[in-house]
Order: C-alpha cells, then sequence, then structure tokens
C-alpha cells in the first residue's frame, strides 16, 4: 500500500506538472506562429497587388518597340542626308 | 485506517491524478489543434499570394529582356550613326559638350572612345547633329541650346548645306588663285627697295613748310 502511495505522489508532484509544462511550451510555439504567418499572408497579397501593372509590361514592349522603330527610321534618315565624317579629319 | 480502506484511497489518488492528467492533455491539445488550424488557413492565403505572384511575374523576365534588346539595338545604332557620322573623336567631344563627364565612360560599342581625350566642341555642329547627339543620350538634359543659332563645320558638314553658299569659295576653294609665296625661296621675287628701313630724311611736318596749311610735296625716298 505504500507503494500506492508514492506512486501517486510521483504523479502528481512529477509527471503532472512536467505533462503541463511540455503542453504549455507546445501550445506557446503555436500561438506564436500565428501571428507570422498571418503577416507573412499579408504581405503576399500586397506582393501580389503591386504586380497588378506587370501586366502593362506588354504594352510597354509595344511602345519600345514602335520607338525603337522609330528611331532606326529616323537614323536611316540622317544615314542618307548628313555626310560621313571627313577621312582622318576631325 | 485499516488496510482496505487505505488501498481504496490510494486507488482514488491514482484515479484523480490520471483524470487531471488526462484533463490537461486534453485542453493543451485543443488549444494547439486551433492554433494549428489558424496556421494552416494563414498558409493557405500565403499560398494563394505567392502563387498570384509567380503567375503575373512569370512574363516579366521574357518581356524586360525584349525590351532591353530593343533599348540595345537602338543605342547601338544611334551610337554607330553618330560616330559615323562626326567621327569618334568629334563623337565624344560632343558627347562631353552636351554632358559634361559623359564622355570619361566612353561609347559602348566603341572601347576606344573611352580614351579619346575629348575635344571642346563649341563650334560647327547643326541642330540636326545636336538632335542626333541627343537621342544617343537622356534628351531632356542638354547643355546646348538647339534654338540657338546654326553652327556649322564646313568640312565635317553637309555638303548640300555647304551648296547654299557661293560657289567660289564654300564648295571649291580649290579653284582659287593660290595665296603669293613670300621669303628667299619663293618663285617671285620682288626687287628690294633701299630706303625700307632707312631713317627719313625729312620730317613729314617740317616738309609742310609755310603755315598756309597747304600740304607739300611728299618727303623725298
Amino acid at each position: 500500500m505504500t507503494l500506492w502511495w508514492i506512486g501517486d505522489v510521483v504523479l502528481l508532484v512529477v509527471v503532472l506538472p512536467v505533462v503541463v509544462y511540455l503542453l504549455h511550451t507546445v501550445l506557446g510555439a503555436a500561438k506564436s506562429i500565428v501571428p507570422s504567418v498571418e503577416r507573412i499572408a499579408a504581405v503576399a497579397a500586397a506582393g501580389s497587388r503591386d504586380l497588378d501593372g506587370a501586366a502593362l509590361l506588354a504594352t510597354t514592349q509595344d511602345q519600345a518597340t514602335r520607338t525603337i522603330a522609330g528611331v532606326a527610321q529616323y537614323g536611316g534618315s540622317l544615314d542618307v542626308i548628313l555626310d560621313d565624317a571627313a577621312e582622318g579629319g576631325r | 485506517m485499516t488496510p482496505r480502506l487505505g488501498l481504496v484511497a490510494a486507488g482514488g489518488v491514482l484515479l484523480v491524478a490520471v483524470l487531471l492528467i488526462v484533463a490537461a492533455l486534453v485542453a493543451y491539445l485543443v488549444s494547439v489543434i486551433v492554433a494549428l488550424a489558424r496556421i494552416a488557413r494563414g498558409l493557405d492565403a500565403v499560398i494563394a499570394g505567392v502563387g498570384e505572384i509567380v503567375e503575373k511575374s512569370a512574363p516579366v523576365n521574357d518581356i524586360v529582356a525584349a525590351i532591353n534588346g530593343q533599348l540595345d539595338a537602338g543605342v547601338d545604332a544611334l551610337e554607330g550613326l553618330l560616330v559615323k557620322k562626326a567621327g569618334l573623336t568629334d563623337a565624344v567631344g560632343l558627347i562631353d559638350g552636351l554632358y559634361p563627364g559623359a564622355a570619361a565612360n566612353g561609347l559602348r560599342n566603341f572601347p576606344d572612345s573611352a580614351a579619346v581625350t575629348a575635344p571642346r566642341i563649341a563650334e560647327v555642329y547643326t541642330k540636326g547633329t545636336l538632335t542626333l547627339a541627343r537621342l544617343g543620350r537622356e534628351a531632356p538634359i542638354a547643355a546646348a541650346n538647339p534654338a540657338g543659332p546654326v553652327l556649322r563645320n564646313v568640312q565635317a558638314g553637309s555638303l548640300a548645306a555647304r551648296l547654299l553658299y557661293p560657289e567660289v569659295r564654300q564648295s571649291r576653294p580649290e579653284r582659287l588663285s593660290r595665296s603669293p609665296v613670300i621669303g628667299t625661296d619663293a618663285p617671285v621675287q620682288y626687287e628690294q627697295r633701299d630706303d625700307i628701313g632707312a631713317p627719313r630724311r625729312r620730317l613729314p611736318h617740317r616738309a609742310a613748310g609755310s603755315s598756309n596749311g597747304t600740304p607739300s610735296a611728299a618727303p623725298t625716298p
């Protein structure tokens, strides 16, 4: 019977506090992850919104193509109407 | 306390202890489950946002590379045209004149241009040449005013513009009579006058003589 009482005391004084401590630590870690994940989700959503203008890059590419084509035509015209640099000159 | 009663009491305490442990396990594990569920929902939102980012940014590399390629081609063409029309040295001088210090970097397709000493271009370029130069560099920042007077280099400028001027000097200078050659080895020698360099025999105001104000004869050589 004495062993029974010793087992009871060990269970209440040692095992139960250890179990509570470990579970409390796990719960604290899990709860600390939650705000971090929520902030990451907000940042990801904001980053996605920032990239809404990426679709306009296709328009930018088209504009750049037209601009360079115009510059090429202009340069070609200048090539025709302007003399080349003199050989050996400045 | 009888041994039987003591045994029952010990068993009861053991049962209570086990119940307490189980209750603690349930309470904490339920809280952990709730926290993990919130984490899972947050990660779902993160994955959705990251998926959108990946989807939206997928064509960026190709488009930016294409734009850069087109701009590179434009810069190549403009640099080549500038060097072709103005010459490497003048091109560097022109760039440095318009954008002071820019010539130190040189032209991208002409590595030798970085070593060229930029001449001072304070003359001789047309509006068209200035515009051409601005096309190759960032346009809004201009050191010179294209609305100013047209300056032209008659040697490196446009032949068509040169033809606007009288034919005698601007486009056919080689047909002009040559300047006289002077010196001891000149093809035409002139007789040397003895009085050049010698002291005057009579001063001009004394030669006037009378006070009637009439000019006298020139001094005798």
